[in-house]
């Protein structure tokens, strides 16, 4: 039996110099090939698990397996599995596309070679070979943003952990980014997404969770949990699992 | 390696747009040097080479006081600018403020006489010593009215002490002239002939300045020397500004993040900064070594002259720029903004310059500094290069200014190193 992509028991995680628990006893199985999406109110603990995962942050019990590997364990190796995009832009402004490609290619284990070979190859699918030798700091936000994103995939990862990837895009890239994502996960590519764009998550995730105060209140797939709950869309079930209150007061 | 070499390239990159960091490693420190050199050139020009404009009063009239007056004009230091005997003090620090001249000399009334009665008392005992008869009839002086030097508030303490050396060296030729004459007169009851007088004057001890130097040169050091290897460190601990603030924004902007998600460590980004900015402060001390030598000369000032040990000279710079690049790595852990990290980098450096001796020398620190001088890196940097150009040693003779400041770079090293790993950064 193939392991799962994300293999997540027991987890409990408390922020240092914190009183209370962010998760305690979680736990949440992401299989290899979903395009599984995360979503939860302000502060609900979406980024810290996140983070979690990436190994970013270090959890205190339970365990994170990424394809069996344990995370706490296995930083090396678990790294090579993983692409991460983070909703901060991640890169170095002051370098053009292709020169940040090369430089996070090579950290991210690839050859001369096979950095030549990917950068093309990202450059061209996501329309940056025009300016690949042109500073970031002078471009947009979609072209940051798709930047972004070609640096977390370079090395052609198992999971791509995407921490709100669309934000503050215009429609056009936003379609040409879910589109790339779709494409990826078609080659086999594990997903796990987070965002605040419902409409979108709706178009991407086949499987998702809600999750709030640090539990999962749900964990399904998307058109059974619709059904289950009755409502047309992610947001009205959003609201209807996590109520109308305002999270981050 | 390829990982090593692509951090590299990327750091050159980044370093090679980042303008302002090259302003302040490059252009800053060729500016202060040129400055710097030329001004304490010039200080040295105006006490040896050139004349202080200097205005004469004189009250007196009498015979002394006339040959002070032709001893200060001779003395080869002054510009003498003569005034009528009845300028008032006044009109004296007017001609000052206007900047005719920075320094006034009054002989006042009664000075010769006050002299000639003093060498005849000073004469008289000498011969009375000996048991010879000395002039028995002689008045008792007064107190002798001080000659009094006028200074403009601008000129330095230092520079005021050598002037008034000066004046009393003159001073001293001339009454010991008059003491001589007064004894000749009563031994041998005629005038001293002016061939014996010139030659008593004349005759005096000369002074030979003799620079003492590992090699035997006899080069004097002159300004350039001094300064240059002092504002070479200087830039060199200024690269804290690039790197520093490098190293903060790479924590603070989302490419730390995904590093941290990378298979590599965190301190192969730290080794190549490092490489890279070692690179930087070699090729500063190549630029601004150069300078001194072809550049200096075509602004009137004096040339660099190298030292004979170039092998040494670039193992000290390559000490030298890998304590500053240490220096900069650890403020750039320890900085949580860019501001903090701009604002101590250079407010430290010019804190350490200052105890280290590159501001004023360490000779003439406060005692109380003298043990402090020591913790400063910029200090044994200092030494290091003035042990090779100024005392003309080769390396084993400078081991002892390297020794410490190797040791002082482990120490920041590992002081970057627990920052990392507290903060969880390595």
């Amino acid at each position: 039996m193939n392991p799962a992509a994300v293999s997540i028991q027991d987890l409990s995680f408390r922020h240092p110099g914190q009183h209370t628990d962010c998760f305690s006893n979680l736990n949440l199985d992401i299989e290899p090939g979903e395009r599984f999406g995360l979503f939860g109110p302000n502060g609900a603990g979406k980024t810290t698990l996140m983070n979690c995962m990436t190994g970013l942050l270090a959890y205190q019990k339970g365990s994170i397996r990424i394809f069996g590997n344990e995370v706490k364990t296995n930083r090396n190796s678990i790294n090579r599995l993983f692409g991460f995009v983070p909703q901060d832009f991640s890169f170095y402004q002051e370098l053009s596309p292709l020169e940040n490609l090369a430089f996070f290619g090579a950290w991210s284990g690839l050859d001369k070679q096979q950095v030549k070979k990917r950068s093309a190859e990202l450059l061209d699918v996501l329309g940056l070979a025009e300016v690949r030798n042109k500073q970031v700091r002078k471009f947009s936000g979609g072209m940051k943003r798709r930047v972004n994103l070609a640096i977390g995939v370079i090395h052609e990862p198992r999971i791509i952990f995407l921490d709100e990837p669309t934000v503050g895009v215009d429609i056009h890239t936003r379609q040409a980014i879910i589109s790339y994502l779709k494409s990826l996960n078609e080659k086999g590519a594990t997903l796990v997404y987070t965002s605040h764009q419902l409409a979108e998550a709706e178009d991407l995730c086949n499987k998702v969770a809600m999750i709030d105060e640090g539990k999962i209140l749900v964990h399904e797939s998307l058109n059974k949990l619709l059904s289950e709950h009755n409502e047309e869309g992610l947001e009205g079930l959003f609201i209807h699992l996590t109520g109308k209150a305002y999270r981050d007061s | 390696m390829y990982k090593l070499r692509a951090t590299i390239l990327k750091d050159m990159l980044m370093l090679s747009r980042d303008r302002v960091g090259m302003i302040v490693m490059f252009v800053m420190p060729i500016v202060l040097a040129i400055v710097i050199t030329a001004t304490q050139n010039s200080t040295f020009e105006l006490v040896n080479s050139n004349k202080v404009p200097l205005l004469l009063i004189n009250r007196d009239g009498g015979n002394s006081s006339k040959q002070l007056e032709n001893a200060i004009g001779k003395a080869g230091m002054f510009e003498v600018k003569k005034m009528e005997a009845a300028s008032t003090d006044s009109q004296a620090e007017e001609r000052m403020h206007e900047k005719d001249a920075l320094l006034a000399v009054i002989i006042q009334p009664g000075f010769s006489e006050k002299m000639e009665t003093r060498a005849k008392e000073t004469a008289a005992k000498a011969l009375n010593n000996f048991g010879l008869p000395g002039d028995s009839v002689i008045k008792p002086t007064g107190s002798l009215e001080p000659i009094r030097l006028m200074y403009h508030p601008v000129l330095q303490q230092s520079f005021r002490q050598s002037i008034q050396a000066a004046l009393q060296s003159t001073v001293q030729i001339v009454q010991t002239k008059l003491i001589l004459k007064t004894m000749y007169f009563d031994v041998n009851e005629k005038e001293m002939p002016d061939s014996l007088e010139n030659e008593f004057i004349q005759n005096q001890v000369p002074i030979e300045e003799i620079p003492v130097s590992r090699d035997g040169s006899k080069t004097i050091p002159n300004a350039t020397q001094h300064n240059i290897p002092a504002w070479t460190i200087f830039a060199m601990f200024f690269v804290v500004i690039s790197l520093g603030s490098n190293i903060v924004r790479e924590k603070l902007n989302g490419s730390f993040v995904r590093l941290k998600t990378l298979p590599t460590n965190y301190l192969l980004s730290l080794v190549s900064k490092q490489l890279t900015y070692l690179m930087v402060t070699l090729l500063q001390a190549a630029v601004i070594f150069a300078l001194g030598i072809y550049l200096f000369p075509l602004l009137g000032l004096p040339a660099l002259n190298l030292p004979h040990d170039i092998a040494g000279l670039v193992i000290v710079s390559l000490i030298c720029g890998c304590c500053a690049v240490s220096f900069a790595v650890c403020i750039g852990v320890y900085a949580q903004t860019e501001e903090q990290a701009n604002g101590i980098g250079s407010v430290s450096i010019i804190l350490l310059a200052a105890i280290g001796g590159l501001l004023v020398p360490s000779f003439a620190m406060p005692q109380s500094f003298q043990g402090l001088l020591k913790i400063s890196p910029l200090h044994w940097c200092l030494q290091s290069y003035y042990g090779l150009f100024l005392e003309g040693g080769k390396l084993k003779d400078i081991m002892v200014n390297i020794l410490p400041l190797l040791g002082i770079t482990a120490i920041i090293q590992l002081i970057a190193w627990y920052g990392l790993k507290r903060k969880n950064l390595i």
